[in-house]
């Protein structure tokens, strides 16, 4: 569904590369992971896929096509995108944000109307209640709900996703997550998620791609990098979420002993 | 009430038609102007830097210099024109500033998320981008709305009606009522645009306020609809407005004030429609009458004499005037209708007591004791060929040179601010402030003989040159010096004098 081939990008024609050489394969229906420390180039090759940045090398094809064919930004309003800073208008209504997309691609009312109480639906924002509110009356969480609702308004295959939920406190945090995978595997999206935190990626992806200076150095399940980590610092991303996998089960063990006996 | 103050309040609506009209267009002009030019400098940063100091430096040219500009770029064209551009330009600096700061204040997460969306350059512009900056623009709008307000008054100087007609022709009359009533609807139509323009600031700021939006946005409907309707209907007003037959000129003093004052009386005694424009600059008014934008004033001999043609000698009264007429007549297409009866020329004068104290009756007298003596004169004078004339003749120079308006200049002498005065022989106050006039042995004073002007158009009409042939030539210095008098020093409204000088010139008779 996106492939991008020995994709590269330099911010100083070629000295140096934030991105180098990446390739990387997303099936349709995939959650795919893409992890790595600050700089480590992951969000400039989300935005390569839909041309916020432009490859200096390379290819990117989204359901077989190359992206640089048409223009940008027919191919941005087929693409659902969803970052951390949310990036609400605070100008428009609830409602009106979601519609963005859908008055982009000139849908008619009545089409746009229906597709919006969807999408506010699935992301458990019933329209009735919220569509005529603004965002700065919405807490952080249901504000990043209209985010990603207003991705989906328009019914893409294919969502980007930018540290979407790393703004938001521990427990809206893990419920959205949870909600956001119910969502994807109903609609049956394919979804490359930035995210530095790898227990999130861990629980949350399919695949995983761990990048570390605009190189990806291994991709796999979580299973396979648990177990044969190919690389020190892959070892090292997974060591602490295993440690405190751990640590918890043995708070929680003698528990369940004390219960059996 | 009082009668100069029931006179004044009759002047009252089409001063300040006159005023809304100018200041609301030009703000029109100005927003439509200005804010595709921040956003462009938004756009390209390169233009940004120039833009805003070229706006900013347009700030700094003085006001009435801007105005003349205008007026000389336009080829001498005087009115609402002129005015409009003036005004234009001076209300750019805030908003093209206001326009570029609220662009750049727009949070980048949100601009991203509209480009991540598939927005292109123009819809994140239209969309999203002025939108958000539309409070801080508008606040940009606000301000030059009460700049340009004030900055209205100053196009009466080239001949736009507007509340200013109330403050120059007060200051020149000493006519403090006039001013005041000027001044006052100035200020009070400066506060209620800017609380309208202020509502609309609050309402854009607050759009989001959803238990007021509904009731705001009713607000905001209603107060558009009612500018857009005021505007309208103002515009319109002036459109089918039979336009006056004839218009007729005055420069910025009570003597100007008066003659057009009359010429109007008699133009529209033979039933035509006339219109005056008064407080006009020397240079503005001479080039308004050679393209028929006024149609008649009075001009005085030496002032074509030495400003138009240039001439720094004096061949004595008579030579001057038949030269000054065939110049204005042969190279600019004028008509004189004939000499006004008066002259009005420049004089050294004195308080009386202050010229005995001295010994001093006349220029000749002031060449030893000139060097300690203090000189007011009119805005003009010091800069005048007649100056230096003066100067050159007699070998003389003040201590200091003190430029003063013309009614000030009269309080300094009688004040001793100053010990003498650059006064016209035709002015009520010489008599009234007791003060000498200092005789020119040498003929160094060039002769200004009122004349009544035409534009050459205007004279081919037989009704209009016979209404102002029987005032010419009927106009002595007496009476001249009378009607003034009745105005700067009594302080009575204009049309007492009008109406004095016209049953002097019948009793003639």
């Amino acid at each position: 569904m996106i492939e991008l081939r020995g994709v590269s990008k330099s911010y100083d024609q070629g000295a140096t590369f934030a991105v180098g050489g990446v390739n990387l394969e997303v099936a349709r229906g995939e959650l795919l992971g893409l992890i790595g420390a600050s700089g480590c180039g992951k969000t400039t090759t989300l935005k390569m896929i839909n041309r916020l940045e432009e490859p200096d090398e390379g290819q990117v094809l989204v359901d077989g096509r190359d992206i640089m064919a048409g223009d940008p930004q027919t191919l941005r309003r087929n693409i659902g995108y969803v970052f951390q800073g949310i990036g609400l208008f605070p100008h428009y209504s609830v409602m009106e944000n979601v519609a963005a997309v859908p008055r982009l691609l000139r849908w008619s009312q009545a089409k746009t109307r229906q597709r919006c109480h969807e999408a506010l639906a699935l992301v458990g924002l019933p329209a009735g209640e919220y569509g005529d509110r603004n965002p700065a009356q919405l807490s952080g969480g249901q504000q990043q709900r209209v985010g990603v609702a207003r991705a989906l308004a328009a019914a893409p295959d294919v969502m980007l996703m930018d540290e979407p939920f790393g703004a938001l406190d521990p427990v809206t945090r893990s419920q959205l997550r949870d909600e956001f995978r119910l969502i994807q595997q109903q609609l049956g999206l394919t979804v490359i998620l930035v995210t530095h935190d790898m227990m999130e990626a861990l629980l949350l992806a399919d695949r995983i791609a761990v990048m570390k200076r605009g190189r990806i150095l291994q991709v796999g399940t979580p299973r396979q990098l648990l177990e044969s980590p190919e690389h020190e610092y892959v070892s090292e991303m997974v060591e602490m979420p295993r440690q405190e996998a751990m640590r918890l089960d043995r708070l929680i063990q003698p528990e369940a002993d004390s219960l059996r006996h | 009430m009082n009668d100069n103050l029931r006179e004044q309040l009759l002047l009252l609506p089409a001063y300040l038609e006159g005023h809304l009209l100018l200041t609301l267009i030009a703000l029109g002009l100005g927003i439509s102007v200005s804010v595709p030019l921040g956003v462009l400098a938004n756009q390209q940063p390169l233009l940004k830097r120039p833009l805003l100091v070229f706006v900013s430096v347009l700030q700094t040219i003085p006001s009435v210099a801007i105005l003349a500009l205008t007026v000389a770029a336009l080829g001498g064209r005087i009115g609402l024109l002129p005015a409009l551009i003036a005004l234009l330009l001076y209300s750019m600096l805030p908003i093209v500033r206001n326009t570029v700061t609220g662009l750049e204040t727009v949070a980048e997460d949100v601009v991203e998320a509209a480009r991540g969306i598939g927005m292109s350059p123009g819809q994140i512009l239209t969309r999203v981008r002025l939108p958000l900056a539309l409070p801080v623009i508008i606040a940009g709008i606000r301000t030059a709305a009460v700049w340009t307000v004030g900055l209205a008054t100053l196009s009466t100087l080239v001949g736009a009606t507007s509340l200013g007609n109330y403050i120059f022709t007060g200051l020149q009359t000493r006519n403090l009522v006039a001013v005041t009533v000027g001044s006052i609807a100035a200020a009070v139509m400066a506060v209620i645009l800017d609380a309208i323009i202020g509502g609309m600031q609050w309402l854009a700021e607050n759009r989001n306020n959803e238990a007021a939006a509904g009731r705001y946005r009713k607000v905001f409907t209603a107060v558009g609809g009612a500018l857009a309707l005021g505007l309208g209907v103002s515009a319109w007003s002036l459109l089918p407005e039979p336009e006056a037959d004839f218009t007729v000129g005055g420069k910025g003093f009570t003597e100007q004030h008066i003659i057009a004052g009359l010429l109007a009386a008699e133009l529209e005694a033979e039933g035509f429609r006339v219109e005056q424009r008064l407080g006009l600059g020397t240079q503005v008014i001479f080039e308004a009458t050679a393209n028929a934008t006024v149609d008649a004033y009075l001009e005085y001999s030496g002032t074509v004499w030495a400003n138009v043609m240039n001439r720094g000698d004096n061949p004595g009264r008579a030579a001057v005037l038949e030269a000054v007429i065939d110049h204005v007549e042969s190279s600019f297409g004028m008509k004189v209708i004939g000499p006004a009866g008066f002259q009005n020329l420049y004089a050294l004068a004195m308080r009386r007591e202050r010229a005995r104290e001295l010994g001093v009756s006349s220029i000749e007298d002031l060449i030893p004791i000139a060097r300690e003596l203090v000189a007011g004169g009119d805005l003009e004078f010091f800069g005048r060929p007649e100056w230096i004339a003066v100067r050159d003749a007699y070998g003389i120079d003040f201590s200091q040179k003190l430029t003063f308006d013309t009614t000030l200049m009269y309080t300094a002498v009688d004040e001793g601010q100053v010990d003498l005065i650059t006064a016209y022989t035709s002015d009520g106050r010489i008599a009234h402030f007791d003060l000498l006039v200092l005789d020119d042995p040498r003929n160094a004073m060039l002769p200004y003989d009122g004349f009544l002007l035409a534009s050459g158009e205007a004279a081919r009409n037989p009704v209009f040159t016979a209404a102002l042939s029987a005032v010419a030539g009927r106009i002595s210095d007496e009476i001249m010096r009378e009607a003034n008098r009745i105005v700067d020093v009594e302080g009575r409204p204009l049309s007492d004098a009008v109406e004095y000088l016209r049953r002097a010139i019948r009793e003639m008779d």
